[in-house]
């Protein structure tokens, strides 16, 4: 179960920036228990993407958006309309962003923070990717976790340790994250967003899952009683 | 002093490098510091390099400057927190420290403590934003500070990665975030430094290269493998393996100055790292004329 929160829209604005067309992306899996990427927040997304001038080209909640394969099965129904967007938002959880990222091969921005519970990361199977650290830095590296990927938990780019594009933690199996994330912006041509994106301090307050959510690691499945837990 | 006085001063600044020791016994490198004094504006104090435990880089800066030797206080994200991490620097600044370079550190894992907690809680780049607000008069939080620093700050950047793009990228953040001046990761291949430069010097910010001295064919081979963004060519390998024994440290000597010169027109300094051959170091800049 990946809990998550989301962002406020003034924040997914910036996000988009100068863009005019999005594709959403929600997950019928832990994002529609948390109340931020179920259909019905979806549709609630896009009317306030609506209102600010944003054309929705179209949306889709899949389940489960951790796992790539069904990421890429449930957008190839809406491959023209993806084509005809500058970005996707995707309201889910670290992974559920990451998956897209990887599969999509353009501009995916998320529009939720995924909130520290300690439990099970997903469908993407074998390796962590979410530290549910409450402060999705996903925007601002083409779609890859750096918490999850650098050793360090770098966020401002690389260490000078890697050799030969290899981590200098664990070079038989990692390659440096930021080696990573550069070239797929570069590919994408859009190396600016590295160049120009905020100095980015991690705040380890985000990680303490909130206060009323300690302890209940069914709160959100339990959704006749999820209105009270998180208000 | 701060280093970038000199730097404003057109002058070509030359700085090194001792290490604190492993344990209390400091004779050793305040007498490395003793033979460097002379011929460096400052000398840099290492912070628990290769991630071994040792006396801390402060007390060590301390006790050169109250020897009249301008130290760089090396400060890295890898041990401490942003609480810790300023409160050094504002133990720093009392002890009548000027020169900070920050960066991140490498990880626990190359050094002899295999289970500690590799803190990163700060990275290079928000370590120098966080040195630039003490010097502004209040700590990260914008919190009001009761007296201020006034540290000139440093960072380094790794010349010959590949790709070079992530770290051009980080340099610009780091300036961006305060840093005054760069010294570089070893540079033996002056004309990919030089490309290097071509792309650098945009930031208009002091740039220091890096020399180390090569005391064998297989040190140079043993860093190709295992150092970052270390690239010894071929030709200087071949060169001190056809030297005999007796004449390396000659041979290596000369190597050194001839970098020197090389890139002496295309940056604003040099930092030496001698590695245990402190006592070469003069010899290095007289033949190259610094």
């Amino acid at each position: 179960m990946l809990v998550t929160k989301r962002k406020p829209i003034e924040e997914i604005m910036g996000f988009l920036g100068e863009e005019k067309a999005v594709f959403l992306l929600g997950c019928d899996g832990c994002a529609a228990a948390s109340g931020t990427g179920g259909e019905a927040e979806i549709l609630e997304l896009e009317k306030e993407l609506t209102g600010r001038g944003i054309d929705v080209v179209g949306w889709k909640v899949i389940d489960f958006l951790c796992q790539k394969a069904l990421v890429r099965t449930g957008l190839r129904p809406h491959a023209d309309a993806v084509a005809e967007a500058d970005s996707i938002l995707v309201s889910t959880c670290g992974i559920g962003i990451q998956a897209t990222a990887t599969v999509a091969e353009m501009a995916v921005h998320p529009a939720c923070d995924t909130i520290s519970l300690g439990g099970i990361r997903g469908e993407w199977q074998g390796e962590e990717r979410c530290a549910e650290c409450g402060q999705c830095f996903l925007e601002f590296t083409g779609g890859i976790c750096p918490l999850t990927a650098c050793a360090k938990q770098l966020v401002n780019g690389p260490c000078g340790g890697a050799k030969d594009g290899r981590c200098e933690v664990e070079p038989d199996v990692r390659r440096c994250a930021w080696d990573v994330i550069y070239e797929r912006l570069e590919r994408q041509g859009r190396l600016d967003l590295l160049r120009s994106a905020p100095m980015q301090v991690k705040d380890h307050a985000k990680m303490r899952p909130p206060e009323e959510l300690r302890g209940t690691r069914r709160w959100a499945i339990d959704i006749a009683t999820r209105e009270e837990v998180i208000r | 002093m701060k280093l970038t006085e000199l730097f404003g001063a057109g002058k070509f600044v030359v700085t090194s490098e001792v290490a604190p020791p492993k344990g209390t016994e400091l004779t050793g490198m305040l007498e490395d510091a003793e033979l460097l004094r002379s011929r460096v504006s400052a000398i840099n104090i290492t912070d628990q390099q290769s991630s071994v435990m040792r006396l801390g880089s402060l007390v060590a800066a301390q006790q050169l400057k109250s020897r009249g030797i301008e130290p760089v206080f090396q400060v890295t994200c890898r041990d401490r927190n942003r609480i810790a991490l300023q409160s050094d620097l504002l133990s720093a600044s009392a002890a009548g420290i000027e020169n900070v370079l920050c960066l991140t550190g490498d990880h626990v894992c190359l050094g002899d403590s295999l289970g500690a907690k590799p803190v990163f809680d700060l990275d290079s780049v928000s370590l120098l934003a966080a040195a630039r607000a003490l010097n502004g008069g209040s700590d990260m939080e914008g919190n009001e500070l009761e007296g201020r620093t006034d540290f000139c700050l440093g960072a380094v950047v790794t010349p010959g990665a590949d790709p070079v793009g992530p770290q051009l990228i980080k340099m610009g953040k780091k300036v961006d975030a305060g840093a005054a001046f760069f010294q570089t990761q070893a540079i033996f291949d002056a004309e990919a430094f030089s490309r290097f430069m071509d792309q650098a010097k945009a930031f208009g910010v002091p740039v220091m290269a890096g020399i180390i001295l090569l005391k064998s064919a297989g040190m140079a081979r043993f860093m190709n493998q295992n150092i970052a963004g270390v690239h010894v060519p071929q030709v200087l390998i071949d060169e001190m393996a056809t030297t005999a024994k007796e004449d390396r440290a000659a041979k290596s000597v000369e190597i050194a100055a001839r970098i020197v010169h090389e890139v002496k027109d295309i940056c604003q300094g040099v930092h030496i790292m001698p590695l245990g051959w402190e006592k070469r170091v003069p010899a290095v800049l007289d033949a190259a004329e610094l």
